[in-house]
């Protein structure tokens, strides 16, 4: 176990560190990495330097950072609902994110809490609240609903909150109108590390929750009451899988609007590679969730260039037929 | 020993006091007590309260009123992980989502041994391949768990709660999804570790011979109350039958078989 346990952290960690290194490598100038860690070049004639660390490194590192917390929270959604189709966009968890998150940009809150700032505040406010809406049916579904009903129910929040999104857009003007299109089809327009520095406060707090789940979440996978006669705080690991995992799908959302099917593709091809165990799964998934959103907005950003297509757009064009395999595959 | 006093319970609303609402009891005023190294039968209509009990005496449900003890120890005053240590939990039925393979599942039943981060050492290996062995299930190791049939399945699930190392092993309806063949095996099994382990059982199930075959005390439940209890030959009765089902049987001492056996005639008016 110890053995598989570095394996997996050795190679997806390999993966996420070259992604984020030769990433940044990859536009419309050609730069090379060799002048970009020359240190023989004063760092303000280091064009090389400059363009990778301030033109397109806070891009790559975000795309780690929302495709690792998509990805973390989509294998603790499928583990708490024994369920392996659930993820942030199907249970409308991100679609909660992105009203929030519109809402304020639409209607320029202005507050923060404990230094995190309106947008992501109000990110994971929707967040939570979806998640609620969802968390209810999954309780009525221990009562003898069946799993269609919990899709069924996180579809429909969806296209509820989708409803509401338009009414919102609506409300808007006309430019605000057309970025908040593009945002909603998830793009990582990220140009500073500011945005960045904001989304790690709460990611680190759901960090540190996903830290205490991996064996629980095995246990709790093949069902919760036998978890509990093995002595597993059962109430207590859904609330925290929960509350870290809506934190996560916030950050993320408020970051680069609501990215879909990362939450699903990425759990289920690690899952491929390192099996089931989540001691595994919840690392590799991290990882590899980060390597996998900067190799799709690399895609993204050269497939029509000089245009640059919302990262989204490329993560429902892998996603979908994935998840459709995996439908039918159960079915 | 095990001994359950005067349990109460209530899934729907309680009322001010506390108590549930007249003729909303799941069960009421239930005692029942196992002395170590027995197997107690747990038999009762559907609805009777028999899962409940057992959640109750697992800890996974607090009841609304009496105690429960193990060893003379209210089980609150335990911890979880230390009341898992003591009672082994096996589900009616078990699934797994994801491809876990036999051996991941067994060494689930581990966790209530091991710290926060720990992981399974070779200890744990030897305890799990132990527990494989003496249900044997040991050639299934490797296959996945989702693969399996249903009497494999429950023999793992067994395995697994036996790796849990506990002195006592609950199992709800364990014969219920499985064919006739697959039933006399789980009854060989059971048997052999209340033998072999003198482990402690509570069994309930819907299968009066299977209970006939390896309990030495039954206990009746009907409506969340205890209809009768004691020694099988004793409880086992064709009145009591009739009493539990509305159902006619014959109760004989079958020679072959070696136990008493129950011939359902007749649904009885």
């Amino acid at each position: 176990m110890r053995q598989r346990l570095i394996w997996t952290v050795a190679g997806f960690g390999t993966l996420a560190f070259a992604a984020c290194l030769f990433g940044p490598l990859v536009g419309s100038t050609r730069i090379h990495l060799s002048a970009v860690f020359d240190r023989s070049i004063p760092y303000a004639d280091n064009v090389d330097a400059q363009i990778f660390f301030v033109a397109r490194l806070p891009r790559v590192l975000a795309a780690a950072l929302v495709g690792s917390a998509l990805a973390l929270s989509g294998v603790v959604f499928q583990a708490l609902l024994r369920n392996p189709l659930a993820s942030p966009d199907t249970l409308g968890v991100s679609a909660g994110a992105a009203l929030g998150a519109m809402m304020a940009i639409t209607f320029n809150f202005d507050f923060s809490l404990l230094g995190i700032s309106a947008v992501p505040l109000a990110s994971f406010a929707g967040s939570f609240g979806a998640l609620l809406i969802v968390y209810g049916l999954s309780t009525a579904r221990r009562r003898g609903t069946s799993t269609i009903v919990l899709l069924l129910g996180g579809v429909t929040v969806q296209a509820l909150l989708s409803a509401v999104i338009a009414f919102v857009q609506y409300l808007a003007d006309f430019t605000q109108t057309f970025r908040n299109v593009r945002w909603l089809m998830g793009s990582l327009d990220v140009a500073s590390y500011a945005p960045i520095g904001a989304a790690l406060v709460p990611m680190t707090i759901a960090w540190a929750g996903f830290a205490t789940l991996p064996r629980v979440l095995d246990l709790i996978s093949v069902g919760s009451e036998s978890a509990a006669a093995r002595g597993v705080n059962v109430e207590r690991t859904e609330r925290v899988a929960l509350v870290s995992a809506s934190l996560a799908t916030g950050a993320a959302v408020s970051l680069a609007g609501p990215v879909s099917f990362v939450g699903i593709v990425v759990p289920h091809l690690v899952r491929l590679i390192v099996g089931a165990d989540h001691r595994l799964v919840l690392p590799g998934s991290a990882l590899f969730g980060g390597a996998f959103l900067i190799g799709c907005d690399l895609v993204a950003r050269t497939i029509i260039a000089p245009l640059e297509l919302p990262v989204g757009i490329v993560t429902a064009i892998i996603g979908g037929p994935v998840f459709l395999w995996l439908l039918f595959r159960r079915a | 020993m095990l001994a359950a006093t005067d349990i109460s319970f209530t899934y729907g609303r309680r009322a001010n006091d506390g108590r549930a609402k007249a003729g909303h009891y799941v069960l009421e005023d239930v005692s029942i007590t196992v002395e170590r190294g027995s197997i107690v039968g747990l038999l009762g209509p559907n609805g009777s309260g028999k899962t409940t009990l057992l959640r109750i005496v697992a800890g996974i449900l607090s009841p609304l009123a009496g105690t429960v003890l193990i060893g003379g120890q209210p089980i609150e005053q335990l911890t979880r992980r230390e009341l898992a240590r003591r009672i082994a939990v096996v589900p009616q039925e078990t699934h797994s989502t994801f491809d876990f393979s036999v051996m991941d599942m067994v060494l689930m039943g581990r966790y209530p041994h091991l710290g926060p981060f720990e992981l399974e050492g070779a200890a744990d290996q030897e305890i799990a391949r132990e527990a494989l062995t003496a249900t044997g299930t040991a050639a299934l190791e490797a296959r996945a768990f989702a693969t399996l049939s249903g009497g494999e399945k429950q023999r793992v699930v067994i395995a697994s709660a036996l790796a849990q190392a506990s002195e006592m092993l609950l199992l709800d309806e364990p014969t219920a999804a499985l064919d006739l063949g697959y039933q006399f095996e789980i009854a060989a099994l059971l048997r052999g570790l209340n033998a072999e382990r003198r482990t402690t059982m509570i069994v309930s199930t819907h299968d009066l011979n299977l209970a006939a075959a390896i309990c030495e005390h039954i206990v009746l439940l009907k409506d969340g109350r205890v209809l009768a209890h004691g020694a099988t030959r004793d409880t086992l009765t064709a009145e009591n039958i009739r009493w539990l089902y509305d159902v006619d049987a014959d109760v004989q001492f079958h020679e072959r078989a070696g136990h008493l056996t129950v011939v359902p005639i007749a649904r009885a008016h």
